[in-house]
């Protein structure tokens, strides 16, 4: 009998370490991805007395940039993300700050967003679920979140990851 | 020219490895033939690893995995230690240990009969293969880079310390050193001779095993104390359970071999250890190299590479279990022994190590299970380890005070608790009373204290009889004894330590357990690698000054990285532990300032344990065999 169990026990470890081998430890998944973006109406930053909502970019797939002057890893991937929009339109969501400080800091180091809301409050986090600034949201033609990165987008998350979704969205759509 | 001639040397060593392996498994008479292979294999990748280490003192970044690793402007001791500052080179290093135990077995072991000699080193040959194979096919050193940079990527600031020179080395030598308990295992196994001689000749080299992996294990606890600034000295990290795992096992693998050498017993249990053992540290190889699990640790990662450690994994553990499998029946069972005995009480020890690495294993394999169900993303965190972990130690401690002061196969419960009970009584008298010194009693802290002195009174009994006892004898007290100020460390660390941030500008003070931490000044201070920021604290304790400490904050120029360097007062009853957060509004700084009772004594505590080892390695016992076949030789 246990001679039986050891090596089955044994082969099932190593099942499950050649299992773990093709997953991610740092991806944390979120229960938004394949879920309508939830629903915000906010004005923008540049232009205080214009407002966005997201249902305005129904029909297109784009981008959601969370972002904010006091984050300093925003810095370090805002050379990503302006490469990133030179392909796909990018929106920012201008998180917990203060017009004075925002507006000088896309001054300081360009501005890749189209445009970008004013959210000083951190209303909308919530429902997008926000856990960390920077964070980034693909959402599709019919306003379904289809990918979500936490942290600073690096390069190669950038190119393997949203540009091939993106360009399979516009494809597909 | 040079790497390549490393590399030339690892082809060979292959060659020579897989000679060793096949030819004394095949012919056990070929002994001779092992032995020098061995040592041949042995200065070959000698050889290869002083070629890398040449690239790296050089700056030569046309070889890849110096341009990665190293940097021009990189202190010579850190381009030495940068060799295994990352995964090819880590390898090497593996693989170097590796043969230096098997020219260690070839030479030390005139004492065993040779068809054993030949099947160890043989086993030993198989794993060696295996390893330079992987080295070779999937993480080659001494890959070239064309066109070569002008600069290197520069060694990660977190491995530019004293502390991480050594540690790789010795836990290295730790967890490949449990290779040859693993090779006496399954060499006895082929061999069907699994007797008191087979546990004497494994002993002393799981001895000294152990005792590197103590020492290492110890030394990457202190780094990650004063390296990663944040005054933890044991975090539950999937990388430290690694190592803790073979540690446990191989502690019960010790005790074991014990009851198998004296008594014949638990032989069956010994050879399962002896390849578990081996097994937990290849594992642990495979959950730091393979990424599997997020750590503090993983320095060099890559998930392709897991594959062939997993498969080394199978073959090398897999083939020693099923052997174990299919020769149980003949093992035997050794000697009887009664529930109140020597056997018995070691046997306690036994369970409660191996259930321990038990539960340390489900802790660091659960979010893997978790997340390779599809049942989501969780981590395992202190509080878990701590829960299940300290009630399975409690008990163990308290038999380590029995154990070694019963008789073997039969002891009498009475004659024991009357001889006991003195230790029993003072032991917790004074442990339940010493809190009380600290001005705060706690229950917990009580507990821990009593069972250190518990198991410092014990083993002192032991030498009330005689103090004429083996060096193995004394090896176990003193090994015991380090058990016991690891306890005493611990406990009081945990009963109290405090800490506190402070907002700090120049000419501020902050107060914590009596001390005065002043900040007089912040300089900035250029490395040769990196620029910061250098705080001056003076310490004072009730007015009289104590010590000036200056924590650092660095910037690494290469990697673009921050790092803490913490300042830290030693003392053999506390630590002094300042550490530079980041700079404020208003020419302010964020500081932490912590103090630590008797934290030096959880590495010391290590150390006397190593020590303790090494005494009973050096017991006469495992050495008079080999005079006693030279007096034969010179007879003859």
């Amino acid at each position: 009998m246990k001679t039986i169990w050891l090596p089955l026990g044994f082969i099932a470890l190593i099942g499950l370490l050649a299992a773990g081998l093709r997953l991610n430890p740092r991806e944390v998944p979120s229960p938004l991805i394949g879920k309508p973006a939830p629903h915000f109406e906010l004005p923008l930053l540049h232009e205080p007395d214009k407002r966005f909502t997201q249902r305005d970019m129904l029909g297109k797939v784009w981008v959601l940039n969370v972002w904010a002057s006091w984050c300093p890893p925003c810095l370090v991937e805002h050379p990503v993300v302006t490469e990133l929009a030179g392909s796909v339109p990018v929106i920012g969501l201008n998180y917990k700050d203060a017009r004075e400080d925002a507006l000088p800091w896309l001054k300081r180091n360009g501005d890749p967003y189209q445009f970008s809301v004013y959210d000083a409050a951190g209303r909308i986090a919530i429902d997008y679920g926000v856990y960390g600034v920077p964070e980034t949201y693909v959402i599709d033609q019919k306003g379904v979140i289809r990918y979500k990165h936490i942290g600073p987008l690096t390069r190669e998350v950038a190119q393997t990851r949203l540009r091939t979704l993106v360009k399979e969205l516009d494809g597909g759509g | 020219m040079i790497p390549e001639l490393g590399q030339v040397a690892l082809c060979l060593a292959l060659a020579v490895a897989l000679v060793q392996a096949i030819v004394p498994l095949w012919n056990p008479a070929s002994a001779a033939l092992a032995r020098t292979a061995a040592q041949g294999q042995g200065l070959l990748i000698a050889f290869a690893f002083g070629c890398l280490t040449y690239a790296f003192v050089t700056n030569d970044f046309s070889v890849q995995y110096v341009a990665m690793h190293s940097n021009s402007a990189l202190p010579l001791h850190y381009r030495v230690s940068g060799v295994w500052g990352g995964h090819e080179g880590s390898f090497l290093l593996w693989c170097l240990m590796l043969s230096v135990w098997m020219v260690a077995v070839s030479v030390f072991s005139s004492h065993l009969p040779e068809d054993m000699a030949a099947r160890v080193l043989g086993v030993m040959g198989v794993l060696s293969a295996g390893f330079l194979a992987f080295m070779l096919f999937t993480s080659n050193p001494f890959d070239r880079l064309f066109p070569a940079p002008p600069d290197g990527r520069d060694l990660n600031p977190l491995l530019q310390d004293p502390g991480m020179v050594l540690h790789p080395p010795m836990l290295y030598m730790g967890y490949v050193g449990l290779s040859v308990a693993f090779s006496f295992a399954v060499a006895a196994l082929l061999s069907g001779r699994l007797d008191a001689a087979w546990a004497r000749w494994s002993r002393p080299w799981t001895t000294v095993a152990w005792v590197f992996l103590t020492v290492g294990i110890a030394l990457g606890s202190g780094w990650a104390y004063y390296e990663l600034g944040w005054g933890g000295w044991w975090f539950w990290d999937p990388v430290e359970n690694a190592s803790f795992m073979p540690w446990l096992v191989a502690t019960a693998l010790i005790h074991s071999l014990a009851v198998t050498e004296k008594r014949g017993g638990f032989r069956s249990w010994t050879v399962l250890l002896a390849i578990v053992a081996f097994g937990l540290s290849l594992l642990g190889t495979f959950l730091v190299r393979s990424g599997v699990l997020t750590s503090v640790h993983a320095f060099a990662v890559d998930p392709k590479r897991g594959i062939f450690i997993l498969m080394l994994l199978a073959l090398f553990i897999g083939g020693a279990l099923a052997l174990y499998a299919w020769r149980t029946a003949r093992i035997g069972l050794g000697g009887a022994f009664e529930p109140v005995s020597r056997e018995s009480l070691l046997l306690g020890n036994n369970v409660l190590l191996v259930a321990a690495a038990g539960t340390v294993f489900l802790g660091t394999l659960y979010p893997l299970l978790i997340d390779a169900v599809g049942a989501g993303k969780i981590s395992v965190g202190p509080p878990y380890f701590e829960t299940v972990f300290v009630p399975l130690m409690a008990p163990a401690l308290f038999l380590m005070g029995v154990g070694p002061l019963a008789r073997w196969k039969r002891a009498s419960l009475p004659e024991l608790a009357v001889r006991l009970r003195w230790a029993l009584g003072v032991s917790l008298a004074l442990g339940f009373l010493s809190p009380l010194l600290f001005g705060n009693w706690s229950a917990m802290v009580g507990f821990g204290l009593a069972l250190a002195i518990w198991i410092v009174s014990t083993a002192l009994l032991t030498l009330k009889k005689s103090l004429r006892q083996t060096r193995a004898h004394y090896g176990m007290v003193v090994a015991h004894i380090g058990v016991a100020a690891f306890v005493v460390g611990v406990t009081l660390v945990k009963g109290y330590e405090s800490e506190q941030d402070a907002k700090m500008k120049p000419g501020e003070a902050v107060e914590l357990a009596g001390y005065a931490f002043r900040l007089e000044e912040i300089a900035s201070v250029k490395g040769p690698n990196y620029a910061g920021a250098q705080a001056k604290f003076v310490v004072s304790r009730n007015g009289k000054p104590v010590t000036v400490m200056y924590p650092e904050r660095r910037h690494y120029t290469v990697q673009d990285q921050v790092m803490t360097e913490a300042a830290i007062d030693p003392g053999l009853t506390r630590d002094l532990y300042v550490s530079l957060g980041d700079p404020l509004e208003g020419g302010a700084w964020l500081v932490k300032v912590q103090h630590k009772p008797f934290i030096d004594w959880i590495w010391g505590g290590c150390l006397i344990m190593a020590l303790g080892g090494l005494l009973a390695a050096s017991d006469r016992r495992y050495r008079f065999a080999i005079r006693e076949r030279r007096a034969a030789e010179a007879a003859a």
